[in-house]
């Protein structure tokens, strides 16, 4: 699960700013009488860059999918950009439309071609004109390094190509917040790469971004923190260097020697 | 080991392949002798296909096309082909093909039919092609007021205002958000139209007509039979299936309780009964139910019936389509900022449907055949002038003929209907 990212990183853009992008506190949360998160407390700055780890079924998909509602907590309390999630749909669709998602297996409609994939929310969410909204989805297109496939569909593209374009999609929305839950679990190790670039240059940029993923070399290299997740609840938080060179928990040490051991 | 190394110094050139793999041969080959089990039913079918055709084709080709009776029929193939040989009376199309597709319809009017027939294909080409104008879609929303006026003709107005109550509900839809919020607006869009229709239509529709009775001869619908019938029927019955049955669908996946057990409700009881009861429903006791006094045109109590029965048909079937989602789909328009209603517009229907269409092309046939089913309940469709034509006495005694008639009319329509899902199948498919 150790991809090596041998470029360097630009790190002139990536500042923590005081502003907070996401408040979390005390969230409980229920599947049935399952209780999959337990007292979440996280504070998510503008600018910061956060690998969420942990064995599956420890909830961290659950969590980052609680943020833009996509799982209903039960208990506690979201804030995003300000604005609290609750069952009112307005701040729903609202939190929604700021807050980009790409998902483990792409989730792009099969139906339609690349551009309109990355044109149809814009359009439709944020009434911008389809002009504008196809030169925007060209300009992300290029910075995902697929152009040339926008009149493809995504049947027709790579693992690696689909996840691009995914990440593409959701930054036309122009979102201030990016979570990605487990990007390149479904990917052949030749296409991770490409995809880990792409974030990493969204990272350079100064996106605030939550990542779920076991891919340990690009948590050493570009996030500011990591959270270790075990059993609902987050068991240790910390730096990079620090969660990685030194441990506290037996837990974290146990999972860490297991996903870098081989 | 130096003697088994081996480097290829000149490439080969391509040769033709061998007899036995190119055109004809090959084909019969693969296809009709590739075995001898294959062989031996090949031989068997060419077998079969001989003997049906010996029985059928003399029987069609030595028939008799001008007769007036099924007597004058059989004394002319007598005649002409020799005593004893069985041959069809054409006559009987020949003489009775108008009554068979238009039915009581006056003579002189038969061009309203078929100018409303012509007409229905082009109100249907934007829904079918995408390469026509989308401007054409303007016209096939008129189409079923200006069909139903040229079909039953009288008044204008009728149709116009009716039509009028098509706009309010657009307006409401377009301008009542803003003012009432989405939930009222479509409510309102729902009422406003049928408050329109039974409280001021009639008035409305009775003034303009004192003032200005522009209208063509009126038509009665027991006029009307034949193939026209089953084509008004069926067409329409497809045409509102469909969207009704996608909010059938909807309604029943719905996490709002009453709306849910409200379709679950409609849709297992129409489907747990035989069509053919509720036809009856609608000639015998749909009247008990209206306010005494309406007449209430069977055939429009026909298309009703017919329609929510192929809607609750139609709904099952979308529903299949919308579980064969995966739910990523959903996940990932909810993830963009898509409410429900454009979602499943923009997203989860168009795929849903295209799951389904050789399900729904399927109900859509199986709809159209079903409505040889009111000649039960009195319609002169073809199936009831297929008996109506044999009790005349210069017919009687005849069977086949009529049969393979309408058969063949409604393999013209069905054949053509399956043609087109799977050329809209091959046309959607998106490498996936």
């Amino acid at each position: 699960m150790v991809t090596e990212i041998e470029r360097e990183i630009d790190r002139s853009k990536m500042q923590v700013s005081d502003e907070v992008a996401i408040q979390i506190t005390n969230m409980n949360k229920w599947y049935g009488a399952f209780h999959v998160l337990k007292d979440i407390n996280l504070t998510v700055n503008r600018g910061e860059r956060i690998v969420v780890c942990g064995p599956s079924g420890s909830g961290k998909s659950t969590l980052i999918r609680c943020i833009n509602r996509l799982e209903v907590h039960q208990e506690g309390s979201i804030i995003v950009d300000g604005t609290e999630l609750s069952s009112d749909l307005k701040n729903i669709d609202k939190i929604r439309s700021e807050v980009g998602m790409c998902f483990q297996h792409f989730n792009l409609f099969p139906h339609l071609t690349i551009l309109e994939n990355c044109t149809l929310a814009p359009i439709w969410v944020r009434n911008v004109p389809k002009k504008e909204a196809e030169e925007t989805a060209m300009h992300f297109l290029e910075k995902v390094k697929i152009p040339e496939q926008a009149d493809k569909y995504p049947g027709q593209l790579s693992g690696g190509q689909q996840q691009r374009v995914a990440i593409a999609r959701s930054l036309c929305m122009k979102p201030r917040i990016m979570l990605f839950d487990e990007p390149t679990s479904a990917l052949d190790p030749e296409m991770i790469s490409e995809v880990l670039d792409t974030m990493i240059e969204l990272a350079e940029e100064g996106m605030t971004m939550i990542v779920v993923t076991h891919e340990m070399g690009f948590a050493r290299k570009v996030a500011n923190r990591v959270i270790f997740m075990d059993a609902g609840q987050i068991v240790e938080e910390n730096e990079p260097e620090q969660f990685f060179t030194n441990p506290q928990s037996e837990r974290t040490q146990l999972f860490l020697s297991q996903i870098l051991g081989h | 080991m130096s003697d088994q190394s081996y480097v290829r110094t000149e490439m080969l050139g391509e040769k033709p392949p061998p007899s036995s793999q190119v055109g004809v041969v090959k084909w019969v080959m693969e296809n009709l002798f590739s075995s001898i089990p294959n062989a031996i039913m090949t031989i068997v079918s060419v077998w079969v296909v001989y003997y049906i055709l010996s029985g059928i084709l003399p029987w069609a080709f030595q028939s008799s096309w001008n007769a007036t009776s099924l007597h004058g029929c059989r004394a002319y193939i007598a005649e002409t082909y020799g005593e004893g040989v069985e041959g069809a009376c054409w006559a009987v199309i020949n003489e009775r093909w108008q009554q068979l597709l238009f039915g009581f319809y006056p003579k002189e009017l038969y061009w309203r039919p078929v100018v409303t027939l012509v007409l229905m294909f082009v109100a249907i080409s934007p829904v079918l092609f995408t390469s026509v104008p989308r401007k054409i879609m303007l016209f096939s929303v008129i189409y079923p007021f200006l069909a139903f006026w040229l079909l039953w003709g009288g008044s204008i107005w009728l149709p116009i205002v009716a039509f009028l109550g098509l706009v309010i509900a657009f307006l409401a839809i377009v301008y009542l958000p803003a003012i009432v919020g989405s939930l009222f607006a479509t409510i309102g869009a729902g009422l406003l139209p049928i408050l329109f229709w039974i409280v001021i239509a009639g008035p409305i529709i009775d003034g303009l007509n004192g003032i200005a009775p522009i209208g063509i001869e009126g038509v009665d619908s027991d006029q009307m039979g034949g193939f026209m019938i089953s084509i008004i029927i069926g067409v329409s019955g497809i045409a509102l299936s469909l969207p009704i049955g996608i909010l059938l669908a909807l309604g029943r996946q719905s996490p709002l309780f009453i709306v849910k057990t409200i379709c679950v409700g409609f849709i297992e009881f129409i489907r747990g009964v035989p069509l053919i009861t509720l036809l009856f429903v609608a000639s015998v006791l749909l009247n008990y139910f209206l306010p005494p006094g309406t007449n209430f045109d069977l055939i429009l109590r026909v298309i009703i019936m017919v329609t929510f029965f192929a809607a609750a048909y139609m709904a099952e079937v979308i529903r299949g389509g919308l579980a064969a989602l995966p739910k990523g789909q959903y996940e990932a328009a909810d993830a963009l900022g898509l409410d429900y209603w454009k979602a499943t517009r923009l997203i989860i229907m168009p795929q849903a449907l295209k799951i389904s269409i050789p399900n729904i092309v399927s109900n859509f046939i199986g709809l159209f055949k079903d409505t040889t089913l009111v000649s039960i309940i009195g319609l002169l469709d073809p199936m009831g002038l297929a008996r109506a034509i044999p009790a005349d006495q210069n017919w009687n005694g005849i069977v086949w003929e009529i049969y393979v008639f309408i058969a063949l009319l409604f393999w013209i329509f069905t054949f053509s209907m399956s043609r087109y899902s799977m050329y809209l199948e091959r046309k959607l498919a998106t490498g996936h």
